[in-house]
C-alpha cells in the first residue's frame, strides 16, 4: 500500500469529486452573468472577497464554479472519447492482429499515416464543417486516440496468437470471431486499461487545446481550455482568469500521467517505451 | 603446478599470462556475489588452455576481469593479480589498459549476430582497430584489413570491407570478429564460447581455423566453453571451473583419461560419444549453488554422489593427482 | 535504394490524395457546402454562380473531378475572410513559420542529444534527474498554457521580453521555448532510453575489447544507433511540431501558417482551412520522405532490403 502514488491519486480524486459533486460544491452558476461583480480578484487578494473564492471573470461569472463545472465537461469528454477512440482502436487492433494478412498490412499502413499526420487539423476541420459541439469534439479526439490503441493492442494480440490456448480453441472448432471475443479480448484488457490511463492526459490536453483554439464545446459552457482562452486578453489586469484553469490542467494531466506510469509498471512493464 | 602463488613470487617460466588468486565480486542489492572466488591459472606461449564449466560458473566473468571490462557500478576485482608478461593488469590505469586491449590481449565473443555494429561497414570496424595506434609496417590500414580477412579465410576480402554485417552469414561474421582479434598479433586470445551460436556444420570449420591461427602465430589462447568435446579438440590443457573456483587442472589427455573431481567426471560423461549408443543422455542432477549464498565446504557436495560430512564442512585442499594435474577434492584418487 | 525511394514516393502521393479526398468529402457532405464556401454577405446570384463553378448541383464524383482538376492547377479555393486565393495566403505565411520552427527544432536537437546521452551515461545522476523532471513537466503542460505562463512571467511581470508578434531577436525567445520544450522533452527521453539499451549491447562490449577510447565508443558506436529511433519516430514528432506551431503561433500572434489556421477556424473560413490542411499534408509528407531517406543512409539494413 505504501507504494501507491498518493499525490496523483489525491489530485485525481479531487478532480473527480469536483466533477461529480459540482452543484454541492458551489452555489454559484457557471454561466449566469452578473455585471455588478465583474473581474473580482481571488479571495486572497486584498480586493477579493470570500464570496468568490477564485474571483470572477469579465461577465461576472464565478471562476471556482466554472472550474468545477468545467471538470465535469472534461471528465465527460475523457470518458466518451476513450470509449469511442479507445474502443475502435481496441477492436481494430484485435482484428488486425488476429486476422493478419492483407487486412493487417492495410490497417497498419493506416495507423502509420495517422501517426504522422497532425490529428488536430482534422479536429479543426470537423469543428468548422460539422459545427462546434460535444459530438464533434468527441469524434475529433477519438481520431487522435485510435491509432495508438490499435497499434499497441495489435502487438499484444500477435504475441497472444502464439499461445497454446488459442491453438486449443481452434482445434475445438471455435470460429475466429468467437476466439477473438472470448479468448483474445480478456487477455488484452490489462494493456487496454494501462493505455486508457496513459491517454487520459492526452485527452485533457487535446480538449483544452481545441477549446483554446475555438474548436471545442462552444461557450458559454465552461471548459478549462476555453477559460484560458477567454482570460488571455486580460492577463495583465486579471491574471487569475488564465492562470488558475491553466494550473488546474497541468496538475491534473501530471497526476494522470504519473498514475498511468505507475499502473503500467505494475500491470505491463513491457509498454515502457510508450 | 597451478597453485595460488604469493604476489611476489617470480613469474613462471615461459608464462605469457599468469592469473594469481583472482577474486571478482558483484555488489548487488541481495548481497555480495563472489562470482570469481580465487581463480589461478597459467597460460604459456603457444598453449591453448580450456576453461570449462556450466553457465553461471564464472568463466566469462573471469575473462572480463582479465580485460578489466567489468560493469563499473556493480563489479570489482577485489583481490589478485593478472600478470601479462610480468606486468600486473589489475593495477594499470584505465588509459594503460586501453593500450593493452585489442593489442596485446584480444577477445572473441559468443554471438556473431550482435558482436558487430550494424550501422558501420566491415571495413570501418576493422580499420578502426588498426588506426587506434600509429604502427604498421607501411601497409595502409586497408591493406592490413584485407590481410586480416585473408588470414581468417574469408573469400573476396576487398568486397567484404564494403559490406555491412547484416549481409554476412553468422559464420562469416564470426570470422570477421576473429580477424579483428588477430589483426594486431596479440599475445593472448580469449575465445568466449566462439562456436556456441554457430550452426553445427560451421562449428568444426571455425574451430579448425582458430587452431590454425593459434599455431601459426604462436599465440596463447584461453578457450572458454561448456563443452568438453570442444576442449578435447582444441586445448592442450584444461581448467574446470565450478561456482567461481577452479576444481581441477591438467593436460587435456591426462584429465580425460583420468578425471579426478566428480564434477569433471560428470562433465566428461555428458559428452555423447559417437561410437556408443546410450539409452539416456547423462545429466548432472541438481543445480549450481546460488553465488551469494555459498556453502562452507565443497560447493559441489550437494550434487556429488560421493560427498560426506568432511566434504560439506571443509573446502577441499588442492592435491596433486598426476603429472601437472591437480584437483580440489577430498576423495581424490579414491573414486 | 532507388526502389526504396520510389516506394516511399508513391506512398507519399497516396497520402496526400487521401487527405485531400477526406477534406473534400467532409466539405461536401456535411451541412450546406455553399454556405461553407461563401461569405455571409453573398447575394443569391453569387450562390448560383458558385454552385455552377464548383458543380455543386452535379453528382458527387463529378464534383470531385472538378475539385481535383482545380487542385492540380494550384487552385484550392478563395479565402472568405481575406478574399485571396488560399494557396497564395499559405505560401505568404509559410516563411514566418519556418523562421520560428526550424531554429526551435535545431536548438531542441542540439540540447536533447547531449542531455539524453549524459542522462544515460550517468544514470540517476543530477543531470538525469533534472532533465527527467523537466521532461515530465514538459509533456504534461499543454503548449498553449506554457506560452501564456511564459508571457505572464517574462513579459507582464518582468517586462523582459515582448509578448508576441514577429520582430527582433527578442521576439523569438518565448515562442521558441514554448515550441521547443515538448520537442526537447520527447527527443531527450528517447535518446536516453535507446542509449541505455545500446550501452548494454554486445557490439559496444566488443568496441571496448578492441581497445577503442571511451569517446569513440560512445560518440561513434552508440550514438549512431541511438539516433535511429529518433529518425523512425520523426513523423510523430513532426505531427507534434505542427500541432505545437498552430498553438504557439496563436498564443504569440506570430504571423505564420499556424496562426492562419487559427484564423480560419475562428472565422469559419472553410476554403482557407481546406487549403491549409492539404498544403500542410504535402509539406509534411515531403519532409517525412526526406527523413526516411536520411534514415536509410544512417541504417544500412534498410538500404539493402
Amino acid at each position: 500500500m505504501r507504494q501507491l502514488p498518493w499525490i496523483p491519486i489525491a489530485l485525481i480524486s479531487a478532480m473527480v469529486i469536483m466533477a461529480v459533486f459540482a452543484p454541492l460544491l458551489t452555489s454559484h452558476s457557471p454561466i449566469e452573468q452578473s455585471l455588478a461583480t465583474r473581474l473580482v480578484p481571488p479571495a486572497w487578494d486584498e480586493r477579493g472577497s470570500a464570496e468568490h473564492l477564485l474571483g470572477t471573470d469579465h461577465f461576472g461569472r464565478d471562476v471556482f464554479a466554472r472550474l468545477v463545472y468545467g471538470a465535469r465537461i472534461s471528465l465527460i469528454v475523457v470518458v466518451l472519447s476513450l470509449l469511442a477512440g479507445g474502443g475502435v482502436g481496441l477492436l481494430l487492433g484485435i482484428v488486425s492482429g488476429y486476422v493478419g494478412g492483407r487486412l493487417d498490412s492495410f490497417l497498419m499502413r493506416l495507423v502509420d499515416a495517422a501517426f504522422t499526420f497532425p490529428a488536430i487539423l482534422f479536429a479543426l476541420l470537423l469543428a468548422v464543417t460539422m459545427g462546434q459541439g460535444l459530438n464533434t469534439l468527441i469524434i475529433a479526439i477519438s481520431l487522435l486516440l485510435w491509432a495508438n490503441f490499435a497499434r499497441v493492442i495489435r502487438g499484444e494480440v500477435l504475441a497472444l496468437k502464439q499461445r497454446d490456448f488459442i491453438a486449443l480453441a481452434k482445434v475445438h472448432g471455435c470460429s475466429p470471431a468467437r476466439i477473438m471475443a472470448i479468448h483474445v479480448l480478456p487477455n488484452v484488457m490489462n494493456t487496454f486499461m494501462v493505455l486508457v490511463t496513459l491517454n487520459i492526459g492526452v485527452v485533457i490536453v487535446a480538449e483544452a487545446s481545441l477549446s483554446f483554439l475555438g474548436a471545442g464545446v462552444p461557450p458559454p459552457t465552461p471548459t478549462w481550455g476555453l477559460m484560458v482562452a477567454e482570460g488571455r486578453g486580460r492577463i495583465t489586469s486579471a491574471w487569475w482568469l488564465t492562470l488558475i484553469p491553466g494550473i488546474a490542467i497541468t496538475l491534473v494531466v501530471l497526476a494522470f500521467n504519473l498514475f498511468g506510469d505507475w499502473l503500467r509498471d505494475r500491470l505491463d512493464p513491457k509498454l515502457r517505451q510508450l | 603446478m597451478d597453485q595460488a602463488a604469493s604476489p611476489n613470487a617470480p613469474i613462471t617460466h615461459d608464462a605469457v599470462l599468469e592469473v594469481r588468486d583472482l577474486h571478482t565480486h558483484f555488489f548487488l542489492h541481495r548481497g555480495v556475489v563472489k562470482a570469481v572466488d580465487g581463480v589461478s591459472f597459467t597460460l604459456r606461449r603457444g598453449e591453448v588452455l580450456g576453461l570449462v564449466g556450466e553457465s553461471g560458473c564464472g568463466k566469462s566473468l573471469t575473462a572480463l576481469s582479465l580485460m578489466r571490462l567489468l560493469p563499473k557500478e556493480s563489479a570489482r576485482i577485489v583481490h589478485g593479480q593478472v600478470l601479462l608478461e610480468g606486468q600486473d593488469l589489475v593495477t594499470k590505469s584505465t588509459r594503460e589498459m586501453r593500450l593493452v586491449r585489442g593489442h596485446r590481449i584480444a577477445m572473441i565473443l559468443q554471438d556473431p549476430q550482435t558482436s558487430l555494429n550494424p550501422v558501420f561497414s566491415i571495413g570501418n570496424q576493422l580499420r578502426e582497430v588498426l588506426t587506434a595506434r600509429r604502427e604498421g609496417n607501411g601497409a595502409s590500414t586497408t591493406q592490413q584489413a584485407v590481410e586480416a580477412l585473408r588470414r581468417v579465410k574469408l573469400a573476396a576480402p576487398e568486397e567484404r570491407l564494403r559490406q555491412y554485417p547484416h549481409q554476412l552469414s553468422g559464420g562469416m561474421k564470426q570470422r570477421v570478429v576473429g580477424a579483428i582479434a588477430i589483426s594486431r598479433a596479440p599475445l593472448v586470445l580469449i575465445a568466449d564460447e566462439p562456436t556456441t551460436a554457430l550452426d553445427v556444420t560451421i562449428q568444426l570449420q571455425y574451430l579448425n581455423l582458430l587452431k590454425e591461427l593459434q599455431r601459426s602465430s604462436d599465440m596463447a589462447m584461453l578457450f572458454i566453453t561448456h563443452d568438453f568435446g570442444v576442449v578435447a579438440r582444441m586445448c592442450d590443457r584444461v581448467a574446470v571451473m565450478y561456482a567461481g573456483r577452479i576444481v581441477e587442472t591438467g593436460p587435456v589427455r591426462e584429465v580425460f583419461d583420468n578425471p579426478v573431481h566428480p564434477y569433471t567426471q560428470a562433465l566428461i560423461a555428458s559428452v555423447p560419444k559417437l561410437n556408443q549408443s546410450v539409452e539416456r543422455m547423462y545429466t548432472i542432477e541438481g543445480e549450481p549453488p546460488i553465488l551469494h549464498d555459498l556453502p562452507e565446504g565443497c560447493r559441489f557436495a550437494a550434487r556429488c554422489p560421493h560427498a560426506d560430512e568432511r566434504c560439506r564442512a571443509h573446502y577441499p585442499d588442492v592435491v596433486a593427482v598426476g603429472p601437472a594435474h591437480t584437483a580440489s577434492c577430498w576423495k581424490a584418487g579414491r573414486v | 535504394m532507388g526502389r526504396f525511394v520510389f516506394q516511399r514516393l508513391i506512398q507519399s502521393i497516396i497520402m496526400v490524395v487521401l487527405v485531400a479526398t477526406f477534406v473534400f468529402f467532409l466539405g461536401r457532405l456535411t451541412g450546406n457546402p455553399v454556405d461553407l464556401i461563401l461569405p455571409e454577405d453573398s447575394t443569391p446570384e453569387d450562390r448560383v454562380e458558385m454552385i455552377k463553378t464548383l458543380g455543386l448541383d452535379r453528382p458527387i464524383h463529378e464534383q470531385f473531378l472538378i475539385f481535383a482538376a482545380n487542385a492540380l492547377r494550384g487552385d484550392l479555393g478563395t479565402s472568405i475572410r481575406f478574399h485571396e486565393p488560399a494557396v497564395e495566403l499559405f505560401f505568404s505565411r509559410l516563411p514566418n513559420t519556418l523562421y520560428l520552427s526550424v531554429p526551435a527544432m535545431l536548438v531542441a536537437v542540439l540540447m536533447a542529444v547531449p542531455l539524453g546521452v549524459i542522462s544515460a551515461l550517468r544514470r540517476g545522476g543530477l543531470i538525469d534527474k533534472l532533465s527527467g523532471t523537466i521532461a515530465v513537466l514538459g509533456i504534461a503542460t499543454p503548449n498553449f498554457w506554457l506560452g501564456i505562463l511564459l508571457i505572464f512571467v517574462f513579459s507582464v511581470q518582468l517586462g523582459w521580453l515582448p509578448s508576441g508578434r514577429m520582430g527582433g531577436l527578442a521576439n523569438y525567445v518565448l515562442p521558441s521555448i514554448t515550441l521547443g520544450t515538448f520537442l526537447v522533452a520527447g527527443f531527450m527521453r528517447l535518446i536516453r532510453s535507446s542509449m541505455l539499451e545500446i550501452l548494454d549491447s554486445e557490439f559496444v562490449k566488443l568496441a571496448r575489447i578492441k581497445g577503442l577510447s571511451e569517446t569513440t565508443v560512445i560518440w561513434k558506436h552508440c550514438l549512431r544507433n541511438a539516433l535511429i529511433p529518433v529518425l523512425t519516430l520523426w513523423g510523430v514528432f513532426m505531427a507534434g511540431l505542427v500541432t505545437g506551431a498552430i498553438v504557439t503561433e496563436t498564443v504569440f500572434a506570430w504571423p505564420g501558417i499556424g496562426r492562419l489556421t487559427y484564423e480560419a477556424v475562428i472565422y469559419r473560413d472553410f476554403p482557407l482551412l481546406q487549403a491549409v490542411i492539404i498544403m500542410a499534408a504535402v509539406m509534411i509528407v515531403f519532409i517525412n520522405l526526406i527523413v526516411d531517406i536520411l534514415y536509410a543512409y544512417v541504417d544500412p539494413r534498410i538500404r539493402f532490403d
